[in-house]
């Protein structure tokens, strides 16, 4: 049997002591208490037909009861089973587990401890079944995740109202072909793109660099063998990734800020911020 | 109601009026219309109790299963895993779609009216200003949390088995993301949208071998015009959010089958 994490045995222990019931100490007394109730289902399950044998019309077909010419068939069968005369009207079967038990006229108690059915083995769920997922701690979507996920996209709908309300969106002149602005640049997440214009040759800036890119990144997966997901572990992975986004945040700050007319190297506190969103 | 409490007002109407209303709730609340259109376990159903079967419910028997399990692991929930950056890059995705379809109203790809229509939106239009900047703030913001929700992803080692596939996927997202963008830039057909397209698609033009057959195809033309006002609008309003959306729904359906979010650390 999958084990039941630490936490939980622990929480049901403490339920079980503010109810009043059993077992509040120990996981051990809980699970003999199961077991100790086990029977009782199956024995009230019995019960009607065992009270149907006994005292016909009682418990009849209309009430739910098992249909009476099937009871009178199975009562003729046993009697058969038995060596008896099927014709015989007294006398009634046991249940399923009595069969061969001689007729009685009330089927009660004819197991140990008053049972009428006995319990033949228990079946662990891992020796029929392969369980191979692991007990986990899990909470319930609703309400846990769903709140959150609910409170994250009001929060963010509000942000953007109020940003919106507050700042315009940028809308120059008439589109005109003739007439280049100076500077003219990318939109902000490509400027590290042309920020890298400036060092190498279009091509290797602006095919061969993101090509490559993308292609490292797709594969970066099947390239990091490492299988930790431990900081600690990934110490070379975590500095690679770090240095990137670094390298590409300088990179997208200098296109944006630092480059004015001609795409030139400027301080945006001497010459101006020329950057559009 | 307004006869409820008033001062001079017939209170024993105002309590029958209330009570009137309670039956009138429950009867609503009962009717077949209601039962078959809200599914046993919603919340919107009349004598919802919280308990674990109905919170099962909830998911269960609605919509919202073809996006969560029931149960999810403890330590997903907490806001400080996932900084909640992959679900507000679909939110965001929501939003940019619903202020898109506002602002599609009011606007003709050409090179004649794109423009005029952009700016008589801004003045001229209920709303339109704030709806066309939350469209355009929105959509930055939307490049930027795609961008930190993959960070997010590498530092905590999500892309390792069984999630590669789902890094490769996230990979794609986030191109058609800047594909988006980059589209959606050239719409309102002013000066900045111009010339900064214009200076992303020369590079285009460099790609060895079929450089200037591909930035012909992407442009429509030889250099930008009114056919590639055409074209792009066409990307950015069909063709790239039909294929988003299809990869998110992939994206979205790995994050389950392969156990669900990653961790803990
Ligand atoms: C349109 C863009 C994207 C959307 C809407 C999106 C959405 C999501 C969502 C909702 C999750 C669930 C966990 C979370 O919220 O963090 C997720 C997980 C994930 N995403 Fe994305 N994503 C996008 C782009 C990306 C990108 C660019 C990458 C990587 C290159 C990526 C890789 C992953 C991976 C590997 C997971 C599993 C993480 C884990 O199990 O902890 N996604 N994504």
């Amino acid at each position: 049997m999958a084990e039941v994490p630490e936490h939980l045995l622990k929480r049901s222990a403490e339920r079980r002591k503010a109810l009043g019931l059993p077992g509040g100490e120990g996981a051990d007394d809980a699970s003999a208490e199961a077991a100790a109730e086990a029977p009782t289902p199956a024995a009230e399950e019995a019960a009607p037909i065992a009270a149907s044998v006994s005292d016909e019309g009682a418990i009849t077909e209309d009430k739910g009861g098992v249909p009476a010419h099937l009871l009178e068939r199975a009562r003729k069968r046993k009697a058969v089973l038995a060596g008896e005369d099927p014709g015989a009207t007294a006398g009634g079967g046991g249940v399923a587990t009595a069969t061969k038990v001689a007729p009685i006229a009330a089927p009660v108690g004819t197991g140990p401890g008053g049972h009428t059915q006995r319990l033949l083995t228990v079946v662990k769920s891992g020796s029929i079944q392969q369980t191979r997922a692991e007990a986990q701690d899990k909470v319930h979507t609703w309400p846990h995740l769903l709140v959150v996920e609910f409170a994250a996209a009001l929060a963010m709908t509000a942000t953007l109202l109020i940003f919106s309300a507050i700042v315009r969106a940028p809308l120059l002149g008439l589109a005109d072909v003739n007439q280049t602005p100076n500077p003219s640049k990318a939109p902000w997440y490509f400027l590290g793109l042309q920020e890298l214009l400036t060092m190498f040759h279009p091509m290797v800036a602006g095919v061969t660099i993101p090509g490559m890119g993308l292609f490292i990144l797709m594969m970066a997966p099947y390239v990091d063998s490492n299988p930790s997901n431990k900081p600690n572990d990934r110490k070379f992975a975590i500095s690679l990734f770090t240095l990137f986004l670094m390298f590409w945040s300088v990179l997208v700050i200098i296109g944006s800020f630092f480059r004015g007319a001609g795409f030139n190297f400027v301080f945006p506190w001497n010459d101006g911020i020329f950057f559009e969103l | 109601m307004a006869n409820g409490n008033g001062s001079n007002g017939n209170r024993n109407g105002g309590l029958k009026l209330g009570a009137r209303a309670k039956e009138m709730g429950g009867k609503v609340g009962n009717s077949q219309v209601v039962t078959s259109i809200i599914r046993p376990g919603s919340i919107f159903r009349k004598g919802y109790t919280d308990s674990p079967r109905n919170r099962s419910y909830v998911i269960m028997n609605s919509v919202l299963y073809h996006l969560h399990p029931v149960k999810v692991k403890r330590h997903a929930v907490k806001v400080s895993y996932t900084l909640c950056l992959g679900g507000l890059s679909f939110f965001l995705f929501i939003l940019l779609t619903v202020t898109g379809i506002f602002l599609m109203f009011f606007y003709r790809p050409t090179e004649a009216a794109a423009w005029s229509n952009v700016q008589q939106l801004e003045t001229a239009v209920w709303f339109g200003s704030l709806v066309r900047n939350m469209h355009r703030w929105g959509a930055h913001l939307m490049v930027l949390t795609v961008f930190l929700h993959m960070s997010r992803v590498f530092y905590h080692g999500a892309y390792k088995a069984p999630r590669e596939f789902n890094w490769v996927i996230g990979v794609v997202l986030l191109l058609l993301t800047l594909m988006l963008s980059f589209t959606g830039y050239l719409l309102p057909w002013d000066q900045l949208a111009l010339w900064a397209v214009t200076v992303g698609t020369n590079m285009m033009g460099y790609t060895p071998v079929f450089g200037s057959q591909m930035r012909y195809a992407l442009l429509g033309s030889k250099e930008i015009s009114g056919d590639t006002l055409l074209r792009w609008y066409t990307l950015h309003v069909l063709l790239l959010p039909f294929v988003i959306v299809i990869f998110m729904a992939i994206h979205f359906w790995r994050v389950r089958k392969d156990g669900g979010i990653s961790g803990p650390l």
